[in-house]
């Protein structure tokens, strides 16, 4: 550890970077940070950075709630934006208790945790996200959302101003070690989706936590508002952040057979089961607001029910098809989370959910045949097709009796999380909305 | 400091004296092979040629002194009036020159000022190629004078590579080598990592990490020059 630290020091000398920022993520999913000089660098890496944790959405306890951050000089980055001469830099953080030992609410230490399970069994968990997100002329909720390229407000401009902010974004994310595999424009009105090239599941929570920052920062620069709701629109597509997944064992992709019709390993198909089988238990962390069921309905290629397939837009788990000779790519993608997600919790969950189907043998069912949706109700029961929860509520139910989903966030974050959300959701059955207003209030 | 290699063998006794006086430790060879017999494990301290008892010799043995895979420097040229006209066109083979007979002083004077200079021991140790620089004391890394900013593991894994221009390692290797210790991403990292770099040194200067094929990876032009 020592050489990282003092590479960080010596960086920050060298480069002449005067603010380091220490992020960190709430249970919720929201980053925070604090900046200290580069003073107070030496010391932070030595003894980490007391605060009170009772300020941080998840982090407070009844006994003690003063917490230590402690930088990880791994993820020292020079951030490429900012004023003129302004450098800084960032890391994030692992929050500790007073003793040194892992603070239980912190949402990186708790995928690290999964991930050392999963490294017990010899795998190396990769992902790789799409993300998707909506670009609107502003972010005032009292205003009717204007996206920028529906066609009267950036009338001339439009094409321009997306494709600037997007070469924009692509550059900073280059910059920030956050490769890029495709970016283009979605079906919805102004709505962008950019896929990151895979990497380890804590760098690439990181790198999440990363992107969505630097997404907004660049459309703000702008006077833009970037936006990951999962549903910001009704009636158009909403986003999503469908991520693929392999299991690494040394150089080898664990996913794959050569053999099998499918190219799938029999620790893909018991991957693959699990996800499905626990898939309603994990879906409050991987959709947790009460907007992202808004988005998780039939006719927007959102997936509905707990089914796989290889070429099916509707299904919760795909296998896309790898071409010959590209075994390493062998992947499964699971495309129910939303970009609204805490990708921490969200990738601890998918994994556990995995890891327990392999270990559980579980056994993996047919793949779904045509589109689910075309489906009658009688015919999905008759095949057993499960629906996903329907409300954060329905989720939150079914969460709560999860042992799988107790085990992989621990009782803290499980127990601060299911309270939290459920007095979301009250604020939610509390509101009175235009939709009964237009429905009801004229007939009754 | 290591000893400084003086042509030729014996050297002038003045030149010998002003060394002993300023501290200079030396040893003294009369061409390249007993300079390389003689040499310490760590190499040459430096050189100092004296050009003007034996011109041809002493202007060979520089080019062979610097056209080692690790050019000597600092080498300091002892030449007479003149000879002056013949270090036209010989700019790569000294660092410095002194004009003979010396002034002890003035020697000693243009050694500090050569250690400062190019040194081992004052001057920070670098690792480049082409237009690539990594200042190995300071962590920073720079392509073509642009400072890259690197995380540490980028930065380890350029300095491995960079060392070893033109060797194919295997992602094994790397990761023993660079990563040494146990990490989430396993063998996968490397390519990772890899990525990032070249996503860093930019489309003009990625291809100077090139990919082996079902090897692994190699900086630079290939010993064969494929």
């Amino acid at each position: 550890m020592e050489r990282q630290q003092d590479y960080v020091l010596r960086t920050v000398e060298e480069r002449g970077v005067r603010l380091i920022r220490l992020w960190f993520t709430d249970v919720l999913g929201q980053l925070k940070s604090v900046a200290i000089s580069p003073a107070e660098l030496e010391n932070a890496f030595e003894e980490g950075l007391h605060f009170d944790g009772s300020v941080i959405d998840g982090f407070s306890r009844v006994q003690e709630s003063d917490v230590l951050a402690k930088p990880d000089p791994n993820t020292f980055e020079i951030l490429p934006w900012g004023k003129g001469s302004e450098i800084s830099g960032r890391m994030f953080c692992d929050i500790l208790n007073h003793d040194d030992t892992p603070f239980e609410g912190d949402p990186r230490q708790v995928l690290k945790r999964n991930l050392d399970k999963a490294h017990d069994r010899g795998f190396s968990f990769m992902t790789a996200p799409e993300m998707e997100f909506f670009y609107f002329a502003e972010g005032d909720p009292s205003k009717s959302l204007v996206p920028l390229d529906s066609g009267s407000y950036f009338d001339l401009t439009t094409a321009d101003v997306a494709s600037d902010l997007r070469t924009r974004t692509l550059l900073v994310l280059e910059a920030m070690g956050i490769p890029v595999e495709y970016s283009f424009h979605e079906d919805a009105p102004s709505q962008h989706e950019i896929d990151l090239r895979y990497t380890d599941a804590l760098t690439m929570a990181d790198n999440i936590m990363t992107f969505r920052l630097i997404v907004k920062e660049i459309a703000m620069e702008q006077g833009v508002f970037a936006s990951f709701m999962p549903k910001p629109l009704a009636g158009v597509q909403g986003s999503g952040m469908h991520t693929h997944m392999s299991l690494f064992e040394g150089d080898e992709n664990a996913f794959h057979e050569p053999g099998d019709p499918f190219g799938l390993s029999k620790v893909a198909r018991g991957f693959i089961a699990g996800l499905l089988h626990h898939a309603p238990e994990i879906t409050a962390v991987t959709n947790q607001l009460v907007n992202s069921y808004k988005r998780l309905i039939a006719g927007y290629e959102a997936p509905v029910y707990v089914t796989w397939a290889r070429n099916n837009q509707s299904a919760l788990v795909r296998v896309p098809v790898t071409k010959r000779g590209k075994q390493s790519s062998t992947r499964i993608e699971y495309r129910s989370p939303d970009p609204a997600c805490n990708p921490y919790l969200a990738y601890s969950v998918m994994l556990a959910a995995g890891l327990k189907g392999i270990e559980g043998g579980y056994e993996l069912p047919p793949e779904a045949a045509a589109n689910v949706f075309e489906l009658t109700p009688e015919q999905r029961a008759a095949e057993g097709i499960r629906p996903l929860p329907q409300s954060l509520s329905e989720s939150l139910d079914v969460m709560e009796n999860s042992e799988l989903v107790a085990e992989a966030l621990g009782e803290h974050i499980f127990e601060w999380f299911l309270r939290n959300k459920r007095a979301e959701w009250a604020d939610y059955k509390a509101q009175v909305t235009q939709f009964e207003l237009d429905r009801y209030l004229p007939a009754w | 400091m290591e000893p400084i290699l003086l042509f030729p063998d014996p050297p002038p006794p003045e030149l010998a004296q002003a060394l002993d006086l300023s501290g200079y430790p030396w040893k003294a060879a009369s061409d390249e092979l007993a300079a390389s017999r003689i040499e310490p494990e760590s190499g040459w301290g430096g050189a100092i040629i004296c050009a003007y008892l034996d011109p041809e010799r002493a202007f060979a043995l520089c080019r062979s002194l610097r056209k080692r895979d690790v050019p000597l420097e600092p080498l300091l040229l002892l030449v007479n009036g003149t000879q002056l006209g013949d270090l036209e066109l010989r700019d790569d083979l000294y660092d410095d020159f002194c004009l003979a007979p010396f002034h002890p002083r003035e020697l000693e004077a243009r050694l500090k000022h050569l250690y400062w200079n190019t040194g081992a021991g004052t001057r920070p140790e670098l690792v480049e190629y082409g237009e690539l620089v990594l200042n190995l004391e300071t962590y920073q890394a720079a392509i073509g004078g642009a400072p890259l900013d690197l995380t540490y593991m980028e930065y380890e894994l350029l300095k491995f590579l960079s060392s070893n221009p033109g060797k194919v390692f295997t992602r094994e290797t790397l990761l023993s080598r660079v990563w040494g210790y146990e990490y989430y991403g396993g063998a996968r990292t490397v390519d990772v990592h890899i990525r990032r770099l070249r996503a860093k040194l930019g489309e003009h200067h990625a291809n100077l990490i090139q990919t082996v094929r079902s090897v692994g990876y190699r900086f630079g032009q290939s010993r064969w020059g494929s």
